[in-house]
């Protein structure tokens, strides 16, 4: 596809002997909503992680925004554009709030070529995401003082704070109620109408269904559907890998 | 140099011996850090315990040396669960392993050589057993049964623990703290407490390992400091968590040592096993055995 | 710029420091006093790679001999002024710092802690099989009496580690202050978030080791100088290993503060009980304080400070 922002092609990861991802093809365009969903240990994680270059995958390839970025580390990955967050929030502990999201400004936006953010301009911009988030009366707490859904909404943050081209939110949502759901869905839309290219990996199918403009499915290791959420669902083979679990 | 056959396999020989030994100094690191990933610096330190209370008790009441060790197993075990939940408590459960906890065992393995060295001063002590001092000869192949004995010894170790390991409950228990905490869960274990009969269990062996250290050489309460290299070259050598691999990296060290000791001098030994280690992790991280 | 600011008003503390030891006109007061700076430039550069990144250097006597032979060495080939040896020793170590930490800082952290146990001991061996450098007799470097405009040569020696303090707390308070710090600090928290923001974790860290293990070098320098009688034992002093993590870990590992409180507090502290007990009695305290400060006040005496104010306010 043309034009795509994400190209991933015929990537496959194995642990010992376990085929953790197998042959996966997926390509999301620039500005799109995409949900991926799968089981447990379908291989979402992984797949992420192989995406962002925190794991090696054995063979396959990894376009980002016209390039390949295989061979990358995480860190080169995040400065072109292509930031996460993580299923279990990773707070910088000993930092505070305000300063995990400098820490991203300093080494993301300051690292890209062009005019690097003045002090003045970094605080101004960490008060703005704050803001964004709901989290500026928290600014100089430490992670530890937050609650559940605050220190989710950090990791979101944090990982918007890098400007990225695409956004994967792995598994934002999970243990929020009902509204706290509501409130990141919103959050992750508000996002996209930036400009910002977002996959959310997620199993609350209410949150997915309101968030996506595709549907993709994983079930162990490989991709068996992709599409338009209200067809995938219909799909039966999807059916079967979800009511057969 | 003419390398004359009978000095090199004699060499082998002497290596195989002392990588036998090695194996006995290592089996515990090999539980602790292979296996339950607690940074144990302080383990050296215990070995040299091992050897003054095999040390004591050999010149007071002149049992054997490794009787002795075996008669101390409880007390070492005992103790080994005692630092784990100070370890447990402090470090482990606050998340703090990496830079306090290893500075806690530094602390440990440092207090117990300051403590050895105010009791006994720094002259070196040994023990006395009919074995030290004899050797059998084959041909031209010379086995010191002060070294010979010790393998021996060694070897049973490692072969009690691994059947330990293999076929107990407790023991498969073990195994899976590394790889499988949900596992552990679901056979009703707590990983606390089996990380702490498994601590137990890896300062228990460094009971024998202090009593065949001190049949070997005369120990002075420093001498813990060039196992630290040793112990973690072999480790990584044979790769973490495996016993087997254990006795297989501890006898290559062994050689590469007896060769070092007879082709260039035994003062360069000690160098051998930092490069081993260095080599290992800059290459082969995941060990010989490893993928 | 307020690093500047930080880095006069220092260098004012240091002529006070060395016109009031000048003043009480004792020998030994200059000798105990360069020990003592001479711990808070170590427990600082151990603390830039320990405290700020988190991860454990056990080899500081490695670092902090290789600074001293290397000016053993170069005492051998040519006799050069004592800035320039530090100079010198201070690139030795930092490129062995570097050395060390490309082959084990890719890997979990323990490795580099082992790795760095494993160093003092190899080299040590070394060392003892150079003849060039003494090898197990040790050498002798004469020491002049007096040097120009200072006069006698332990106050100059003093005033250079009074510089090495200086210029050791100007880095570690300007990293603090610096994108470098926080970058630090995010490897210290969580290494795999670190890479997702952005931070080249590998990078710093290997800039963390070299820089530490530089100024631990730098440190080591003049010490044959101020010993005169170099040997293999006293180089790598089980003193230095264990003060350099002991001093940061009781003072507190998170800022500049920690280290040279408790490089101050603990170094005086052995100077004074060297001369009324054994030195073996001494290192067995200050080993019991960092095992009794790592389980009770993590933070050390700078987080029990904090706590306290935060209790009263």
């Amino acid at each position: 596809m043309a034009g795509a922002l994400l190209e991933v092609t015929g990537l496959s990861k194995r642990f010992g002997g376990f085929v953790a991802l197998d042959g996966i093809d997926l390509s999301v365009a620039a500005g799109e909503r995409v949900g991926l969903i799968g089981p447990n240990g379908s291989g979402k994680s992984t797949l992420v992680n192989c995406i962002c270059g925190t794991l090696v995958n054995e063979t396959g390839s990894v376009r980002f925004d016209g390039e390949t970025v295989d061979g990358l580390l995480t860190h080169e990955r995040t400065r072109r554009g292509m930031a996460r967050s993580f299923q279990l929030p990773r707070p910088f502990t000993t930092l505070t709030v305000a300063d995990n999201l400098r820490v991203p400004l300093l080494y993301t936006v300051n690292a890209r070529p062009g005019r690097a953010l003045s002090p003045t301009e970094l605080d101004a911009r960490c008060a703005e995401l704050l803001q964004l988030v709901a989290l500026a009366d928290k600014r100089t707490h430490l992670p530890r003082d937050l609650t559940q859904v605050e220190m989710r909404k950090l990791e979101l943050a944090r990982a918007m704070a890098a400007e990225p081209k695409l956004l994967i939110a792995d598994e934002s949502m999970a243990g929020l109620s009902q509204s706290e759901v509501d409130d990141i869905v919103s959050l992750l839309i508000r996002l996209n109408e930036r400009g910002i290219t977002i996959i959310l990996i997620e199993h609350i199918m209410r949150a997915v269904m309101k968030f996506s403009q595709r549907l993709i499915v994983l079930v162990s290791g490989k991709k068996i559907a992709d599409g338009l959420p209200d067809a995938v669902i219909r799909d039966p083979e999807v059916e079967r890998a979800y009511l057969g679990q | 140099m003419e390398l004359s056959f009978d000095l090199l396999i004699n060499a082998v020989i002497a290596g195989i011996l002392l990588g036998g030994f090695y194996t006995a100094v290592t089996l515990g690191v090999s539980i602790s850090f292979g296996i339950l990933d607690i940074v144990n610096i302080a383990h050296p330190a215990f070995i040299i315990l091992g050897s003054y209370i095999a040390y004591i008790v050999n010149t007071r009441l002149g049992i054997d040396p490794i009787a002795v060790s075996i008669l101390m197993l409880p007390v070492f075990y005992l103790l080994g669960a005692g630092v784990y939940q100070v370890y447990y408590e402090s470090f482990e459960r606050r998340g703090q392993e990496s830079l306090r906890g290893l500075s806690f065992f530094f602390g440990l393995l440092f207090v117990t050589e300051v403590m050895l060295i105010l009791v006994f001063g720094v002259d070196y002590r040994y023990v006395e057993a009919p074995y030290i001092g004899p050797s059998w000869r084959l041909g031209v192949m010379d086995f010191p049964l002060r070294m010979l004995v010790p393998c021996i010894a060694a070897l049973t170790l490692f072969a009690a623990l691994e059947l330990y390991l293999s076929y107990t409950f407790i023991g498969r228990a073990i195994k899976a703290v590394a790889q499988d905490q949900l596992a552990l869960r679901l056979m009703g274990a707590s990983p606390v407490r089996i990380k702490r009969i498994a601590f137990g269990i890896s300062i228990a062996t460094a009971s024998v390992a202090g009593a065949l250290l001190i049949i070997i050489q005369p120990v002075e309460p420093s001498v813990g400091r060039e196992y630290i290299g040793r112990v973690f070259a072999i480790c990584v050598l044979g790769g973490l968590g495996s016993l087997p691999g254990t006795v297989i990296g501890a006898m290559l060290l062994g050689i590469l040592e007896s060769f070092t000791a007879t082709f260039y001098g035994p003062s360069w030994a000690p160098a051998v096993a930092f490069g081993v280690l260095l080599l290992t992790l800059a290459f082969r991280p995941a060990g010989l055995l490893g993928r | 710029m307020r690093t500047r600011v930080f880095l006069l008003l220092l260098i004012a503390v240091a002529i006070v420091v060395f016109f009031a030891t000048r003043w009480v006109n004792n020998d030994y007061v200059f000798f105990a006093g360069y020990t003592v700076l001479q711990f808070v430039v170590l427990s600082t550069a151990w603390n830039i790679l320990g405290g700020y990144t988190g991860y454990v250097n056990f080899g500081s006597a490695a670092f902090f001999a290789l600074g001293a032979y290397a000016t053993v060495f170069l005492h051998k080939l040519y006799p050069l002024p004592i800035p320039l040896l530090i100079v010198v020793g201070g690139a030795v170590s930092g490129i062995v710092g570097l050395g060390m930490g490309y082959l084990t800082l890719r890997l979990r952290g323990a490795f580099f802690a082992i790795a760095t146990l494993a160093l003092a001991v190899v080299l040590q061996t070394l060392i003892v099989n150079w003849d060039y450098v003494g090898g197990s007799r040790g050498a002798y470097i004469i020491r002049p009496n007096e040097i120009a405009l200072i006069g006698p040569y332990i106050q100059y020696l003093f005033l250079v580690m009074l510089a090495l303090v200086v210029i050791a707390l100007t880095v570690a308070r300007g990293i603090e202050r610096s994108r470098l710090g926080y970058g630090f600090a995010t490897i210290r928290d969580d290494e795999l978030a670190a890479e997702a923001s952005g931070v080249p974790t590998l990078r710093l860290k290997l800039i963390a080791t070299t820089l530490s293990g530089a100024l631990m070098g730098m440190a080591g320098a003049p010490f044959p100088y101020y010993i005169g009688y170099l040997q293999p034992s006293s180089a790598f002093g089980l003193e230095y290993a264990v003060n350099s993590i002991a001093m940061p870990m009781i003072g507190g590992t998170t800022s500049w503060v920690g280290p040279l409180i408790g490089a101050i507090l603990l170094g005086s502290l052995q100077q004074i009980a060297t001369v009324t007990i054994s030195s073996a009695v001494n290192l067995l305290i200050v080993g019991l304080l960092l095992v009794a400060f790592v389980i009770i006040a993590p933070n050390g005496i700078v987080g029990l400070v904090q706590g306290w104010i935060r209790r009263t306010k």
